[in-house]
């Protein structure tokens, strides 16, 4: 590589790297300063960060804010994995002609914009709240269903499947397990990489989730943390330092869960396009 | 006898074991993505207020051609796709080839780095990009500084600008997620082709063009399907930036299907109309692009 190739390689992956980064850094920072100085164009950290924190928490509620959103997204994620490992499994591993004419009928499903399902999903809870309560509009349930089973995730398990060796479930079936004792005894241990995986894309998708939630979940009381952060954000006289520690907590989780697990994350997009 | 009966009960054992492990999910899928669509196809002929539904023909469908609004939301869109998927592809790709050089440093921090905006959360970032954007923003007081611009502009209340904004903010957002993909499958070329291509005189961009690109092919089109999905279906971020202003100038039609149900007095049967709008053109989009990966055979 000739050095002034390798100089304009190194500037302009700087560049990429200022640009990317910035935003984050003027949210972390701007969360520990003051409003005023935000407006000021202050670069610095300031030492407010409590004070901004103790602020947002008397204004907003945000702690319920984190515990819906929290619900929601563990609920979302233990139930997803369940149903759609059970699916992928079962596609693979009990194959038919039949089953696959069905599994290519819920790959369709991928291609359904939300913005199309929105109005008719809103009226069937509304038709469930006038029977079953606890499963209808306003609920965390109803903000939980919608978004427990996709077609991607059945995909992504079926594919891993694919490079299961499928050895050992005879020698499971033979010592004697059930063939659900198969699954959760042999498959669920051995495939622990693609859980991990499908639960950072799971939780994340799920945490961040907006427009469902801002149809569905209309009570103060039943908010969740991305609803909050956008009323905050459309406050007429906004708050720089408190509406950047809100963003900076709300980020937190799905930024830390995600570097923890950066590895499994890569290699779990790498294999839903293989 | 015996055997036979044996093994036909097993068979039959078989598939209804088979089945139960995919019926929730498949019945999960058929309520809540199969149900809704059919739901909605049956609204999009229906009129009125609320869950007063009458049928009225192709009413709603011929609205949609005359409406202000709806088309406003189709250029919008169309906009968006057309200049922001083109140039996030080409600058994830640029990016991924720069860090697939073997002899590069510091890989593994340039690529965390720019795929860090993927971990945000289309709210969050669109609140920063908001401020960042503000007449009295961050990105005006530096441009005033170096003196690119002499006084500042209006990101947010100016229609050419607005656009320019959202455009900014989501490709920040995805280039980074793209870029990732390209990455491992250049990971998979092998680099004695550039050797060879380098012996027999090919430059940096002929490489680039006669041997990145076409070996990438499958995943450049699977990227654009996916990006131009997402873009059609565009929502967190018009909502927290723009709020779809000013004047429409930056609606989009998710944006529109929202406003004609939950903001506006409620008619659920011209969202399902106008929602069906983006049904035919994420298929009409994904068959161009496959028809035009194919002809470059």
């Amino acid at each position: 590589m000739s050095n002034l190739k390798r100089v304009v390689s190194y500037i302009v992956l700087t560049l990429a790297t200022i640009i990317s980064v910035f935003p984050f850094l003027w949210m972390i920072v701007s969360a520990t300063n003051k409003s005023v100085d935000v407006t000021k164009g202050k670069l610095l950290p300031g030492s407010h960060f409590v004070e901004n924190f103790n602020n947002l928490i008397e204004t907003v509620n945000l702690i319920p804010a984190l515990m819906n959103s929290a619900k929601i997204s563990i609920t979302t994620t233990i139930l997803s994995l369940l149903i759609a490992s059970l699916a992928g499994y079962g596609f693979e591993i009990y194959k038919s002609k039949s089953k696959d004419i069905v599994f290519n009928i819920l790959l369709i499903s991928m291609m359904i914009p939300f913005a199309a399902l929105m109005v008719p999903l809103f009226r069937l809870f509304g038709t469930i709240s006038q029977t079953v309560p606890f499963f209808g509009i306003d609920t965390l349930t109803a903000a939980v269903l919608p978004s427990v089973t996709t077609a991607f995730l059945i995909f992504f398990f079926r594919q891993s499947t694919k490079m299961f060796p499928k050895d050992i479930l005879e020698a499971g079936r033979i010592d004697g397990l059930s063939e659900l004792g198969v699954f959760f005894r042999i498959y669920v241990p051995t495939m622990k990489t693609t859980y991990a995986a499908a639960a950072i894309i799971t939780f994340m998708a799920s945490w961040n989730n907006y427009l469902w939630p801002l149809v569905v979940l209309q009570s103060p009381e039943n908010q969740t943390i991305p609803l909050l952060i956008s009323n905050l954000g459309s406050s007429y006289s906004p708050d720089f330092g408190i509406i950047m520690t809100a963003i900076v907590i709300a980020t937190l989780p799905a930024a830390l869960i995600f570097f923890i697990m950066q590895k499994h994350f890569v290699a779990g997009m790498m294999g839903s396009v293989k | 006898m015996q055997t036979a009966k044996f093994i036909k009960n097993n068979r039959l054992k078989n598939v209804v074991i088979g089945w139960s492990f995919v019926i929730v999910a498949t019945l999960m899928i058929c309520l809540f993505y199969f149900y809704p669509m059919i739901q909605a196809l049956i609204m999009s002929f229906q009129s009125g207020t609320g869950t007063n539904l009458t049928f009225n023909g192709f009413d709603n469908y011929l609205r949609l051609f005359q409406d202000p609004t709806f088309i406003a939301a189709v250029k919008n869109t169309v906009v968006y796709l057309i200049v922001q998927v083109p140039v996030m592809i080409l600058l994830a790709l640029f990016l991924s080839v720069l860090l697939n050089n073997p002899k590069l440093r510091f890989k593994g921090f340039f690529r965390t780095a720019i795929f860090l905006p993927c971990v945000t959360s289309l709210v969050a970032y669109s609140v920063i990009f908001k401020y960042l954007f503000g007449a009295d923003g961050l990105i005006n007081m530096m441009l005033l500084k170096v003196n690119l611009i002499t006084e500042p502009i209006q990101w947010l209340t100016d229609p050419f600008w607005a656009k320019i904004a959202i455009i900014v903010a989501i490709t920040w957002r995805w280039t980074g997620y793209n870029m990732i993909f390209y990455l491992s499958s250049l990971q998979n070329i092998d680099h004695s082709i550039y050797e060879a291509a380098k012996m027999d005189g090919a430059s940096a961009f002929q490489q680039f063009f006669k041997i990145t690109i076409p070996m990438l092919k499958p995943i450049i089109l699977f990227t654009s399907i996916t990006s131009t999905i997402g873009t059609l279906q565009l929502f967190d971020e018009v909502m927290n930036i723009t709020q779809g202003g000013p004047g429409n100038s930056t609606i989009t039609i998710s944006q529109y299907i929202y406003n004609l149900s939950f903001k506006y007095t409620p008619d659920f049967g011209y969202a399902a109309t106008v929602s069906y709008a983006i049904v035919i053109m994420i298929v009409i989009f994904s068959i161009i692009q496959f028809k035009v990966a194919g002809d470059k055979k």
